[in-house]
């Protein structure tokens, strides 16, 4: 029921021309207030908190939804921080999540791919496996320099960090993978449905490319690694949890950026050049998929983990090791 | 245009009885699979053992989904999907009663008739009737509606001639069941196309083993001089040999046997990287093969599930076989770089054995049960482009 809801306001807000208008630096007040003022941001947090208390399940369609439209705010992010929060109330405004900060000399902490960095109010920071909620007002924020990324790195000096507001910082690391997961199996899906659309509907040679037995083949491939980085999404969102457990969201992420240079190179050689057009909509989803595939570390970084679990685990085969540790 | 295809795959849970089960069949592993080098069981189902397969259907497991009144297991396609995820994971030889288990038992009790049934499906239950399959032959093979193989009505029964090739086991089978013209010519394509059981001891067969790279004899060729069959070897109907060899190769590729035929080779390698430590770039690589088949039998999971409901996901189940030989020839070809990686190191020679069987062997896992080619058309066909 939420999910509709939301997929109603999005097809409705979060059109192709106002994520360009919110790229370009205009204001995501109105899309924000959208979500906010319906309460959406409030899904996980607790029901005596006034939340829905949706658990990962539940919520996991809902972020799938905003990858697919290219939200351009971070709700996604600030409906996890109610999650990890637990019981301290949420700050107003936009949250984003910061799963990899550092503290410098001198005090400072510094986070060097903070996704909405750019426009998001407060950073919820994995410092040294301290949970830290910072003001991103206080921050210098470096904007990547990256044409329509909202990702920045911040830097808060020392006097703007106050006290951890939890100790499960590392928390913050791994919901921010598995959300990124989620948002990737959502604009996969998007870019698979534009793309078998166009095949179908442009005519070369007189007949659509679509009939072409070559070009079906790579929309064949094409399908086989959305199927894997929807299903490999899906498992960072068990039933009945409410943050996602380390190596299923590592498997999450790992999986599903390993799938963005074939289905967003396929999507664009099919299109032609035309795909790659700032008027036509396929970059909107295509330059997220190379964006996300970064964002909280990439299948290098999470496969890596991964395979010093198995490495430091008994299980006398790496099924067994997937059977007990991830699925 | 559709791209409901990829709705098929949402997340779905082995039931708790088929994880019970689990238990059953790695006691049964643990005392009556025979321990093997890695290199064996590398073999996995191209692993031939009748006294295994034997001891298998001692107890109760040949025949897994054939009704109990044929001696059959009865069991539901996520028990199948336990007890082969097992056996394959361990490297068991199941070739012997693989194919008869697997889509000749299930072919004939689909098709069959009572007498078929009575005949065939109790002994392939008890592990004494060993089947191959005959498709390919020489001038047929991913295009397979050309078959020439012909069988003729004579009084009595049929009188078969022609060639079959590539048959996996056919000189250790009892019996094959073969795709044969019935009428008409080549030209037919599907018309006029049977299938008929046939008892390989009859006199005017030749089988020829033929060896592999790997110094095997896993296929074979198989010439037919005037066989002389009876009428009861046509299983089905006459002219639906088309249908029933789809809805046979529908089984064939739904298993989660296309995911793990390199999985021995994983592990031996994992438990060397355990022995002698190993570099950030071994654990990534390990680490991404182990994320890839958490996601591959999710796949799979989600075919059986569909198989589990009485569907017949076709479609769905070239899809993961296409994505999932990928990753069974991606292991022994990613590893073979890594061990390599430093020359001055030697290579545990059990571990290289099973390496390089791997190596040479994976181009089949393409090949079998249908080539990509043909397994990336029929997703188009799903797709709705053809």
């Amino acid at each position: 029921m939420f999910t509709e809801a939301i997929e109603a306001i999005l097809v409705d807000q979060c059109t192709p021309a106002a994520i360009r208008a919110i790229e370009n630096g205009g204001s995501p007040a109105a899309l924000w207030r959208a979500l906010a003022d319906n309460g959406f941001l409030e899904l996980m947090a607790s029901e005596a908190a006034g939340g829905a208390g949706l658990e990962l399940d539940a919520i996991f369609p809902i972020f799938v939804a905003f990858g697919r439209h290219a939200l351009p705010v971070p709700a996604a992010q600030s409906i996890a921080a109610r999650a990890l929060l637990r019981d301290v109330a949420a700050p107003p405004g936009m949250v984003t999540l910061a799963g990899h900060a550092r503290r410098e000399a001198h005090g400072c902490v510094s986070a060097a791919h903070v996704a909405f960095g750019a426009i998001a109010d407060h950073a919820l920071a994995n410092v040294d496996g301290a949970l830290v909620l910072l003001d991103c007002a206080k921050a210098e924020r470096t904007p990547t320099g990256v044409r329509g990324s909202q990702a920045a790195a911040l830097r808060w000096p020392r006097e703007a960090i106050g006290v951890p507001v939890g100790d499960n910082g590392s928390e913050v690391a791994v919901f921010g993978a598995a959300l990124h997961a989620a948002a990737m199996a959502g604009a996969m899906e998007r870019l698979f449905a534009m793309t078998l659309g166009y095949c179908n509907d442009r005519v070369q040679f007189g007949k659509a490319i679509g009939k072409f037995q070559s070009i079906q083949h790579q929309l064949s491939v094409m399908a086989e690694h959305v199927a894997c980085a929807g299903v490999a999404a899906e498992l960072a969102f068990e039933v009945g949890a409410r943050i996602p457990a380390l190596l299923a969201a590592a498997t999450a992420k790992a999986r599903t950026s390993a799938s963005v240079p074939l289905v967003a190179s396929t999507a664009h050689a099919l299109h032609g050049a035309i795909g790659v057009t700032e008027e036509f909509d396929l970059q909107l989803y295509s330059r997220r998929l190379h964006e996300w595939r970064m964002a909280d570390g990439s299948e290098a970084w999470w496969n890596r983990i991964v395979g010093e679990a198995v490495l430091g685990h008994g299980a006398p085969s790496v099924l067994q090791f997937v059977m007990e540790e991830i699925l | 245009m559709s791209t409901q295809l990829l709705e098929a795959f949402r997340l779905a849970q082995l039931p708790a009885e088929a994880q019970a089960f689990r238990a059953q069949v790695r006691e049964f592993l643990a005392t009556d699979l025979e321990p093997a080098a890695p290199a064996l069981r590398a073999r996995s189902w191209m692993g031939f053992d009748a006294a295994f397969s034997r001891r298998l259907a001692a107890r109760g497991w040949v025949g897994i989904t054939l009704p109990s009144r044929y001696g059959g297991a009865g069991l539901d396609a996520f028990r199948r999907f336990v007890l082969v995820e097992e056996m394959l994971a361990a490297g068991a030889p199941v070739a012997a009663h693989w194919i008869a288990d697997r889509q000749s038992g299930p072919l004939i009790n689909k098709f069959g008739t009572e007498a078929q049934k009575d005949f065939y499906l109790p002994r392939i239950c008890r592990g004494e009737a060993f089947f191959c399959i005959g498709m390919s032959e020489p001038n047929a093979g991913s295009d397979l509606a050309s078959v020439r193989t012909r069988a003729t009505r004579v009084a009595g029964g049929w009188r078969l001639t022609g060639r079959k090739i590539w048959t996996t086991n056919a000189h250790r089978s009892h019996y094959m069941i073969a795709l044969v013209r019935t009428s008409g010519a080549p030209e037919d394509r599907q018309g006029g196309l049977s299938q008929l059981i046939v008892d390989l001891s009859l006199p005017g067969i030749g089988i020829r083993p033929i060896a592999d790279l790997t110094g095997d004899a896993h296929f074979s060729e198989v010439t037919f001089d005037d066989v002389l069959l009876g009428d009861d070897a046509l299983i089905g109907d006459e002219g639906s040999g088309w249908m029933q060899v789809n809805a046979e190769l529908a089984f064939e590729r739904s298993g989660p046997e296309r995911l793990y035929s390199s999985v021995v080779l994983l592990d031996a390698w994992m438990a060397s990287l355990r022995k002698t430590g190993c570099s950030a770039s071994d654990a990534a690589l390990l680490g991404g093969f182990t994320t890839q088949l958490a996601t591959l039998r999710s796949l799979s999971v989600a075919v059986t599930a569909k198989l589990a409901r009485g569907e017949s996901p076709v479609v769905e189940a070239a899809l993961v076989k296409d994505i999932g030989t990928e990753f069974e020839q991606a292991i022994p070809a990613a590893i073979e770089a890594a061990v390599a990686a430093d020359p001055s190191c030697a290579v545990d020679p059990e571990l290289h054995r099973t390496l390089a069987y791997l190596s040479q062997i994976s181009p089949t896992f393409s090949l079998r049960g249908g080539t990509r080619e043909i397994l990336r058309g029929m997703i188009a066909r799903g797709l709705g482009l053809r």
